[in-house]
């Protein structure tokens, strides 16, 4: 019986020659990221330690990956203070892996470890952060684990007690209609599986639609595997993996794809056709209250969101833009975009996109993760609507209980900050 | 014999657990207090004391799904609460081992705040209602390292082995 991409990567970095789903192993772990809370993973990491006869000790400092992304700049004493703990242990652990705030090599980790060419197709990622899940686009295992489980990486260099996923194929084909895109298929497919649909299991895409989906797309999709539950998203890597690697990334080794085997055991198929699908919004307060934007168009939105590791990546920004060229945001509407790295942020200036956005009326925030988790900047008021493009929508999520989040792609956000109401790009947004 | 003490719905997040606008705070000895902090209600319980150690939260499926942050799990341990679920997130469930905050998997339990409940390791009875709910054991590897006393003592182990 043959091995999925999960289960072929989890073999080897376990050293077997096969596992299968249920499996117990312990992968050795080649890339360990952690963002502010390695404040946290510290202090979980010297209490292993504590009454041990040796000096706390990374295993591999070269394999650690910090960005500051969360709270950037601090927006307060207690952040600031422990960004401070963590520039002096990255410096103590000699971890060069680290992205400080600065606007030259800053960004969210989802962004900064793809194109610094970190991740590797074949790659067992673990990072401290749910939404880890975005480097299956590489063709790598990438997933989300707590503070403590990453302590116990950073000792061992392992992962304890890891049970190999089941993997549920998701088989697309079909091309995008204009202003549709991958968003509005992880939207759609969350939809489908619902928000625990794919618990404890992984999702591996295939399908010509995806072949033709450049790693930005791919990146979408793996980034929102999460929010069906699964422990990871995986595309296999092939000719664009490479392509991005070599040239976006400037990974210049060779790489080798780890593909799944012909007769690999999958516990279910999903076939999806993206001809005929309409742009998706989903609707408060769950990712997988999924609905075509044609049934919520005309609710009324407060502040448009485009950004965060899900949906801030140059052709997001592009898009926008697009759309945005020489008209103005809705006057009862705000608009704030934030790029996913400094580099994006940098080529949207050179190509003009910011001046577009900025002609517009929208504001251009540094990159960071900004107002899509509600800790830093861009909280909502009570009873207020945001229309955002990023991967959460719980209650609460931007900071404020008593508001509402609708997630949406780059098209149908820019098209609805136009109108101030959500509203379906195919129409030109107007 | 446990008492219910708080009851949710389905898809329960770690924002509602543990509001992102408090992720700055990181100690366990610290976090407790922002629990729920979102319900001003059972958060002002929590806070006041009035929630017994050992008081059971019932949630319905994928409680604790959403951010990975660990502090959802260390603020619910820091009150020593008990969470009966029908359903968790995977990384909820693993950092709730990791911590060794108890979480019962019950697909299909009934229970509403004020209930008496016997939980064991087959079964939730539910005293009040008077029903039966078969209980879904953790997987041996996780049950390993609960059993360890959390991850930090099971790492410790391993390390004084290497």
């Amino acid at each position: 019986m043959g091995m999925t991409v999960a289960e072929r990567i989890l073999a080897r970095a376990s050293g077997r020659t096969r596992v299968a789903a249920g499996d117990v192993v312990e992968p050795q772990v080649d890339l360990a990221m952690s963002h502010e809370n390695a404040a946290l993973v510290i202090n979980q990491f010297l209490e292993i330690y504590q009454g041990l006869p040796r000096e706390p000790r990374v295993w591999d400092p070269s394999r650690v990956a910090i960005v500051f992304d969360h709270r950037v700049p601090a927006e307060s004493a207690k952040t600031a203070t422990n960004q401070k703990r963590v520039r002096e242990f990255v410096a103590r652990h000699a971890i060069h892996r680290f992205h400080d705030i600065r606007g030259d090599r800053g960004g969210i980790c989802h962004q900064v470890l793809p194109e610094s060419g970190y991740v590797r197709p074949g790659d067992v990622v673990v990072g401290t952060d749910s939404h880890t899940t975005s480097h299956g686009a590489l063709g790598a295992f990438a997933f989300g684990i707590g503070a403590t489980e990453m302590a116990s990486v950073w000792a061992l260099g392992a992962v304890l007690n890891v049970e190999v996923p089941p993997t549920i194929l998701i088989d697309v084909t079909g091309r995008f209609r204009p202003m549709v895109g991958p968003k509005d298929l992880i939207l759609s497919l969350i939809g489908q599986l619902t928000a625990e649909g794919a618990n404890f299991r992984a999702l591996e895409f295939h399908g010509e639609t995806i072949r033709a989906m450049p790693t930005s797309g791919r990146l979408v999709l793996c980034n929102m595997s999460v929010e069906a539950g699964a422990t990871a998203g995986i595309v296999p890597a092939d000719r664009e993996t490479l392509r991005y690697l070599r040239d976006e990334a400037g990974v210049l080794e060779p790489l080798t794809p780890v593909l799944p085997d012909d007769d690999a055991t999958y516990d279910q198929v999903l076939t999806v056709d993206v001809s005929d699908l309409a742009p998706q919004v989903a609707c408060p307060h769950t990712v997988d209250h999924v609905k075509p934007v044609t049934e919520v168009a005309g609710q009324r939105v407060d502040q448009v969101v485009i950004g965060s590791c899900t949906n801030g990546r140059l052709d997001d920004l592009a898009v926008a833009a697009g759309i945005l060229q020489n008209r103005k945001v809705a006057p009862h509407t705000r608009m704030l975009v934030f790029p996913a790295s400094t580099r994006v942020y940098r080529k949207a200036v050179e190509l003009g996109y910011v001046t577009t956005l900025m002609d517009a009326g929208a504001v251009v925030m540094n990159s960071g993760c900004g107002p899509c988790l509600g800790v830093h900047e861009g909280a909502l008021g009570d009873g207020e609507v945001a229309l955002s493009t990023t991967n959460r929508n719980f209650k609460g999520r931007m900071g404020n209980p008593r508001s509402e989040v609708y997630l949406c792609s780059p098209a149908v956000a820019a098209a609805s900050a136009v109108t101030g109401v959500i509203t379906d790009p195919r129409n030109g947004g107007r | 014999m446990a008492t219910v003490v708080y009851a949710v719905g389905d898809d329960v997040s770690t924002d509602l657990i543990y509001p992102g606008r408090y992720m700055a705070t990181v100690l366990p000895t610290e976090t407790p207090q922002y629990a729920f902090a979102d319900d001003a209600a059972f958060n002002g319980r929590l806070k006041a004391g009035q929630v017994p150690a050992g008081g059971v939260i019932v949630g319905g499926k994928n409680f604790g799904c959403g951010s990975s942050r660990e502090q959802a799990a260390s603020c619910l341990k820091g009150h020593a609460l008990v969470i009966v679920a029908r359903g968790f997130s995977r990384i909820f469930v693993q950092n709730a081992v990791n911590l060794g905050l108890t979480v019962v998997t019950c697909p299909t339990i009934e229970a509403a705040p004020g209930d008496e409940l016997e939980i064991s390791e087959r079964e939730v009875m539910n005293r009040t209602s008077g029903r039966r709910f078969p209980v879904t054991p953790l997987p041996p590897a996780r049950q390993t390292i609960m059993e360890a006393g959390g991850l930090i003592a099971f790492t410790k182990e391993r390390l004084a082995k290497t």
